[in-house]
This record gives structure tokens, sequence and C-alpha cells, in this order.
């Protein structure tokens, strides 16, 4: 009962200590309202209150009074079904691996694998750094092709219709087969990791960029040409920041082929990095490794992508403001 | 004294006709209006006027052909580019003509609170409401400080309150600024609330079947009697545009 009266308590603040005494009969509300909330609630509460906030543009500003510790819990909130499935799936296999009698050189417990993982640490942070590195190398190189071939296929559309074939081609490429070749080609350095890793990503961002350019509000142009703008000044002004979210939208996707790409490069031949230390590892019949290494380079992509959404944030602030602030009726003043 | 002088201006798409020979005059600091069914070409017309399409016919502006930069131009929507704060996007024309920035903002930010929008230089356009935004609009088309304001049925998009306030407050600050202003609408109110004269332009292929001048003092939402009158030539405006007969009024003495 008291559950059922939350959503109520939080979303309307003057009858809140009404409910609070109804609900106090049967269950102890106040404790149930920070440690056993049912995660769904949580949500739905909390939107309509971050609605009824954009209606002032003051308070959404300074929302930290009314926020501090719900905004903890809030994200709390949104993080909890997604760890709890992710504990549980490790609990089974924990328990699958132990109680079903399987060899740890067929299938580790998670545990084992964390331990393994501690123990080897040095090793494999050894082997982490070439991989961040391709990586971070291959995309960067990627990122500028794709702008600058973006930007030459916006001035020139015969241009597009000269490359998107061969792009699109690029992407019926086997990596299996393909990363290989291209170490054959260009040895163990990093020139054959950049190249991989470029060539699963770049498309993904030229495809991203040509579409936001394109995406640009007529009227924008046409209000910059009438103002005696060039070609050259609307695109910068108009045309690029336009294709920002598609940019970010792509930048999300591709950075995690990125990873997935280094490794692949790096499983075809290479020194050090975590694609040779999973196949060597794989070698030596130690699947704990191959596991701990698929774990960090897990958490290389996950961190790499964090940085994708964060770096969009502080790119593009007025698109959380167009969420928070749109249609203000308190706005609407008169001349 | 005419500013701006089209005549027998065409404009065709292949085998469709847009305009079928427009003429029309602007005077200085007149206020007229270009009023016709949708469809009907006003938009091609301030195309050509601004040069992003070329047609045929003459188009004059002080005597001489026009050349581009004599127009300020805000477009049906209002156009604000989303990633730039208000007072940046009010600054986007100077910044085109070459002007810094920061110049730039010097320059327009005293204007903000006659355009109703003090306060909120730094806010985003996604944080205005639709008045609001609209007049950023126009805040940002007037501080060009070009001869002439095109207005391309700059209140179309907002919502029939909101309009009618803006409509109002559009007619004030023109009072006060005495702009040369064309503009395009297919309001009919808004039209004779506005403007010194109207041309009302046929369905497409588009020429100008009527000159209506309104002589009604301004501002022109003040007694009933001149709601009144104002009303009488909405309605003579309608019947030509329906294409009924027209009912008889006054025909007032066309300024020159």
């Amino acid at each position: 009962m008291a559950v059922s009266f939350d959503p109520l308590r939080r979303g309307d603040a003057p009858t809140s200590d009404r409910f609070s005494e109804e609900g106090a009969g049967p269950s102890p509300i106040g404790e149930s309202q920070d440690n056993s909330q049912s995660p769904p609630l949580r949500g739905v509460r909390s939107d309509p209150r971050s609605g009824r906030e954009a209606n002032c543009l003051a308070s959404r500003r300074t929302n930290a009074p009314q926020g501090g510790r719900s905004a903890v819990g809030t994200v709390f909130a949104k993080i909890l079904p997604a760890a709890l499935a992710f504990a549980l799936l490790l609990i089974a296999w924990e328990l699958y691996a132990r109680l079903g009698g399987i060899a740890p050189t067929v299938l580790p417990a998670p545990s084992r694998v964390l331990a393994q993982a501690w123990e080897n640490r040095a090793a494999l942070g050894e082997n982490t750094l070439p991989t961040i590195g391709a990586t971070l190398a291959g995309f960067a190189c990627s990122l500028l092709a794709a702008f600058v071939l973006s930007a030459l296929v916006d001035f020139l559309p015969a241009l597009r219709r000269a490359l998107f074939p061969l792009l699109i081609a690029s992407q019926t490429l086997p990596l299996v087969a393909i990363a290989p070749l291209v170490v054959l080609w260009f040895g163990f350095g990093l020139t054959p990791k950049i190249l991989l890793v470029a060539l699963v990503t770049f498309f993904p961002m030229m495809v991203a960029l040509v579409e936001g350019y394109a995406s640009t509000e007529r009227e924008i142009s046409q209000m910059l040409a009438a103002m005696g703008a060039g070609r050259w000044r609307i695109f910068w002004a108009a045309r690029l920041p336009s294709a920002l979210p598609y940019f970010f939208a792509g930048l999300r996707i591709s950075i995690t082929y990125a990873v997935v790409g280094a490794i692949f490069a790096e499983y075809a031949g290479a020194a050090k990095g975590l694609g040779i230390y999973m196949l060597s590892a794989k070698n030596n019949f130690r699947p704990d490794l191959v596991l701990a290494a698929v774990a960090v380079s897990s958490a290389l992509t996950l961190a790499l992508f964090g940085l994708a959404v964060l770096v969009q944030r502080l790119a593009m602030p007025w698109e959380r403001a167009g969420r928070d602030g749109k249609s203000d009726p308190s706005n609407e003043g008169r001349p | 004294m005419t500013r701006l002088e089209l005549r027998d201006v065409r404009k065709s798409f292949g085998a469709l006709d847009v305009l079928a020979g427009v003429s029309l005059d602007v005077g200085a600091g007149e206020f007229v209006s270009i009023l016709g069914p949708s469809g009907a070409g006003k938009s091609t017309l301030f195309q050509l006027l601004t040069g992003a399409l070329k047609g045929e016919g003459s188009m004059r502006f002080d005597g001489a052909p026009l050349d581009g930069a004599r127009f300020a131009f805000m477009p049906q929507r209002d156009a604000l580019m989303p990633w730039r704060r208000v007072i940046d996007n009010a600054t986007l024309g100077l910044e085109v003509q070459g002007m810094k920035r920061r110049t730039a903002r010097e320059r327009v930010a005293p204007l903000f609170a006659e355009f109703g929008l003090a306060g909120f230089e730094r806010a985003w356009p996604a944080e205005l409401s639709g008045g609001m935004r609209q007049r950023a609009a126009l805040l940002r088309t007037v501080v060009q400080q070009r001869d002439m304001l095109l207005l391309d049925e700059p209140f179309g998009a907002l919502d029939a309150l909101t309009r009618a306030a803006m409509q109002r407050w559009l007619e004030t600050m023109w009072q006060s600024h005495r702009w040369t202003a064309l503009l395009i609408t297919h309001d009919v109110r808004e039209a004779v609330l506005l403007s010194d004269r109207i041309y009302v332009l046929s369905a497409r292929p588009a020429r100008v079947v009527r000159e209506v001048a309104v002589p009604l003092p301004r501002p022109r939402t003040e007694s009933a009697a001149l709601a009144r009158q104002a009303a009488a030539i909405e309605a003579g405006i309608l019947d030509t545009l329906l294409g009924q007969p027209p009912i008889r009024i006054p025909d007032h003495p066309m300024e020159s």
C-alpha cells in the first residue's frame, strides 16, 4: 500500500504529509523510501518532477535545492535494473560452473576469472595500453578522414556518387579475412591496426556526417545566403553545426567498433595487445585469462562510449536546454 | 520616394509558370504587403529579390538595377540556430557582414529590452516561447541595417493568440522605426492591420489582381470604429481572393 501511494507523495508536495500518515499504519514508509524502492516507480516519479521544474527557467538553473539526494537516487535507480540483471547472470554462471562439475579449463567461474585477472594484472595492463593506443590512433585517423572527405563530398556531389559505392563495398569485407592480409602487407607495427580500425569506423562516421550536413534547415541556409554568406561560410556556420547530433550518434556507435577492430588486428599479428594476449591465452588453455582480457576490452569499450557521451554533452549544451525548457508558458511575455 | 520598383517580373520552373508579370512599388518608410493564396509564388518572389533565383523583368532599387545586399530577410519559420545563444543568433547578420562577434554583441545587446527579450541574451533558442523566438528572429533581421525588410509569413507558425499579440507588437515597433518593409502573408487581417498598401495576388501563375490602400490611422486596434473600417477592407479583399464580385468600398487615393 505504501508503495502504491509513493508516486503521489513525491509528485505532489503539499499532500505528501497526509499520504505518509495514511501509509504509516501498515508499513514503515520512511524506510522503504530510500532503500527498498522498486526501480520502475522511481523512474516514473522522477520524470514528471523534472518536467515541472522546466516550467521555470530560474528553478531549472538552480535545481540543486530540490535535488541533491534524489538526483543521486535517480541515477542509482536508472542503473539498478541493469546492475541487477548483470549480477544475476554472474551468479547463475558461478553456480553452474561450480555445481555443474565443469573443468575450469573449459568454463571458469567468474570468481576465478576475477582472481586470475588480478594475479595477471601486470601482463593485462601491459597488453591493454597498446590496444588503447591503436584504437585511439586508428579512430583519430578515421575521424579526420571522414571529416575531410565528407566536407569534400558536400561541396562536390559528383564525388559522392564516385565514392559511396566504394565505401559501401568496403563494409562488405569480412574482417576475419582482411585482418591477416593487412598485417601481411604492413607488418606487426601500428599501421595495420590503424588501417583496420579506420576500415570499420570510417564509413559510419562518413555517412553520419554527410547525412548530418543534409539535415540543415533549408531556411537557415536561405537566410544566410540572403545575408551575403558564401558556400564556405554556410558550411561552417550552418551545415557543420547541424551535423553535430548525427556526428555524435555515429561516434557512439563506431567507437565501440573501433575497439573490436583493434583487437582483431592484434589477433592477426602483434607484439603486444589484448588481441594477441587472448590468442596466446587460448593456445595455453587458459579460458579464464581469455575472459579476463574480454572483460578488460568490454570495460575499455564502455569507457570510450561514456567518454563520447560526455564529449557530446559538453559540445552540445543547447541539446539539454531544448529538452528541459521546451514550450515554456512562463516565457510568453507581452511585448 | 519609391525605393523598390518591380516591373513585369516573371518566373517559371520549366513549363510551370509561377509569376506571370508582377509589378509593384514600395516607397521609403512604407509597409507594403503581398497577399495571396497558398502556393501563389509569394516566396518565389522573395527568392528573386534576395538573388537566390533568377527571373525575368525589371527589378530596381532607388532607380538602379537591384544588386544583392539591399534586404534583410526574415524567413517563414524563425530559422534560429539552436546551437547559438539568442544574442549570437541576433548578431549573425552582422558577423556575416564581417563584424567581430564582440563588437556585434555590443551593438545588439541594448536592443533586447525593446524586443521583449531582456534577460534572455544568454538563453538557448529552445528555451524561448514561440513569440519570443519570432521577436529574436526579427531582431536578427533589423540589426543588419539594410535598406528594406523582407518578412516572409513571419507569424505563420504561431498559435492564433500569440500571432495576434505579435501583430500588435510589430505595428507599434514599426510606428517607432518606420522601416521600409515588404510582408508576405496569406492572413488578410494581418495584412490590413500592418500595411499601408496591399497587393493582392491571383492563384498561380501569380499576377497582381488588385492593389488596396489602407489609409487607417495607427494603432489600428485602438477603437471600435477603426476595427469596423478594417473589417470592411478585409471583407473586400477576401471577396477578391475567393473570386467573388467585389463589394463596393470607397477607393482611397493611392499614396505615392
